[in-house]
């Protein structure tokens, strides 16, 4: 099982994932966040809380995401943890909007 | 004088409770930037709460959540005082005088009740007896579970009841090379229950089982999962709900549940699940018998759907059963309670009286700040939450210099208390482990206090 987040995550990085992550597994660039596989626990407790659904979980990871396991896997380690809430991208509502949410 | 939380005057808190809230809330003051000092409370000799003596045995990945505790337990500014009950050990009054502030993060201990007739008979239980029984919990150590009945029922359909269900519909094979407690798992290899019922009083769609937990309830190696396809027929409100864009979850539950009416593969056990039924009435002659259930109907608007009994009953035999409708926090002496929702009465975790006035120094995190909702991480949050409401009154508290566990640990000598520290959890934990090495378990836990007691010497 592997948790992850996908592109929705870009321009806007809401990060209410990282509020309720019980191991502080989250790591972030500017632009969006990844999961460190090595410290997840697969808890399933971000994938609800995130607003553009950009999270997914094992056999709910769609196809044309699965790419990202593997971006997860080889950013999360080498970028900072991102352990509390911090102020979407300025861009987020509109992206929000256009993902129809 | 020094201001509260600087280097010369350290903001002392007691932490009371040492599961993940009680964790979270020292990390969440330890990241505060401020200088504090934690002690963190337990009743028991060992620490972590739920996450030991809750989560499923079959769940290992989920217990990694104490390698992030154990960090946080190491931090220079953290004591642990164990096997210390706060209300008869020490009062809140000293914990008081002792500590700047004092954060409950002491759970819901308790089980709601269902409230009806014949719920105490022989046979039937709550899901927290038997939680904490194969978690080897000290408290339910000596309980019994009849396992030679054939029909045992579940009401509820939650994560718990998906764990209880799970485990009674196991094989040994399945759980031996867990840290299930050792007397569970021999109690559990004779046992002859064959069918599992699930009850839900509302619709698939309203069912809180996680996707995860769910589909792992279809997926097991003795065990068929059955939904009978007309109990899965959704009402219009229930269509709009699994609809609904932010609502995957309960979509994704009623497609696994739709998953469960192919017919069984002849497994030894089967798991039925039942909706819209509530138990009115336990009966049998001295022990539990049969079960007597409501159907119920979804009644309001979308989201908002609530079960109304329609007075059409049916009856279910059964031996065993085990109610998982949702816990309740226990009161604490001294400080204020909620009886009806089981909960510390506050505002953003600062604890409040029966008029709504903030009592000073008292706050609550966790289950017994919002009720027992939400996952381990949910805890984090909430934890989050209570500590910023306590770094916002840093300039009201009293900053008198306070001595924290150095005044607890003569009081509690006095009292014949036996404070057990973190090192010494440390010293259980790796004979835990040691014990489990030729089962092929991970650890195999102690299960009595004296016993833990003895390993410390």
């Amino acid at each position: 099982m592997t948790t992850i987040v996908t592109d929705n995550c870009l321009l806007c990085r809401f990060t209410d994932c990282v509020t309720v992550c019980p191991v502080n597994c989250f790591h972030g660039d500017d632009e969006m966040l990844y999961i460190d596989p090595e410290v997840c626990i697969d808890c399933s407790a971000c994938v609800p809380e995130c607003p553009v659904h950009a999270i997914y979980e094992g056999e709910d990871i769609p196809d044309d995401k699965k790419e990202w396991i593997q971006i997860n896997a080889e950013r999360a380690p080498n970028l900072p943890e991102i352990d509390g809430k911090q102020d979407p991208l300025p861009t987020a509502e509109a992206r929000k909007a256009e993902l129809g949410y | 004088m020094s201001a509260l939380g600087s280097e010369q005057n350290p903001l002392r808190v007691a932490v009371v409770g040492s599961g993940p809230s009680g964790f979270y809330a020292t990390e969440a003051l330890i990241k505060s930037g401020k200088t504090v000092r934690i002690d963190m409370l337990e009743r028991l000799p060992v620490p972590f709460g739920l996450v030991r003596s809750g989560v499923a045995p079959d769940h290992p990945k989920l217990k990694q959540a104490i390698l992030v505790y154990d960090k946080i337990a190491r931090s220079a500014q953290f004591r642990f005082l164990a096997n210390v009950t706060v209300g008869r050990d020490v009062t809140i009054d000293e914990l008081r005088a002792h500590y700047h502030a004092v954060l409950f993060t002491s759970g819901a201990e308790t089980d709601r009740r269902l409230g009806v007739p014949g719920e105490d008979l022989a046979g039937s239980h709550t899901a927290t007896e038997f939680v904490g029984w194969y978690n080897g919990h000290p408290d339910y150590r000596d309980r019994v579970f009849d396992l030679s009945q054939e029909v045992g029922v579940i009401i509820g359909q939650g994560n718990v009841a998906a764990d209880v269900a799970r485990i009674l519909a196991k094989t040994v094979d399945e759980l031996k090379h867990t840290d299930i407690a050792g007397h569970a798992l021999e109690a559990l290899a004779e046992s002859r229950v064959r069918e599992i019922h699930v009850i839900g009083r509302r619709g698939p769609a309203q069912a809180k089982f996680t996707n995860r937990e769910l589909r792992e309830l279809g997926e097991l190696h003795g065990c068929d999962a059955v939904a009978e396809a007309r109990n899965l027929e959704l009402n219009p409100e229930s269509l709009e709900e699994i609809a609904d864009k932010n609502n995957v979850v309960s979509a994704k539950n009623v497609e696994i549940f739709r998953s469960f009416t192919v017919s069984p593969s002849g497994k030894a056990r089967r798991l039925v699940y039942h909706f819209l039924k509530s138990p009115v009435r336990l009966l049998g002659e001295g022990r539990l018998e049969r079960l007597v259930l409501e159907r119920n109907r979804l009644q309001g608007p979308a989201f908002q759907q609530a079960a109304r009994g329609t007075g059409e009953t049916e009856e279910l035999p059964c031996g065993i059963l085990f109610r998982s409708i949702g816990y309740k926090g226990l009161p604490m002496a001294g400080v204020p309670f909620d009886e009806r929702s089981g909960v510390m009465p506050n505002r953003s975790g600062r604890v409040q009286d029966a008029n709504g006035s903030v009592v000073p120094q008292v706050y609550c995190a966790g289950w017994i700040k919002r009720g027992p909702t939400g996952i381990i991480g949910t805890n984090r949050a909430c934890s989050v939450n209570t500590v910023g409401s306590l770094l916002a009154d840093l300039p009201n508290l009293d900053a008198t210099p306070k001595a924290g566990a150095d005044a607890l640990y003569p009081l509690l000598e006095t009292r014949g208390v036996r404070v057990l520290s973190y090192p010494e959890w440390l010293t259980l934990d790796t004979a835990e482990v040691e014990r489990g090495k030729p089962k092929g378990k991970p650890r195999e836990k102690f299960t009595r206090i004296e016993e833990m007691l003895a390993v410390l010497g």
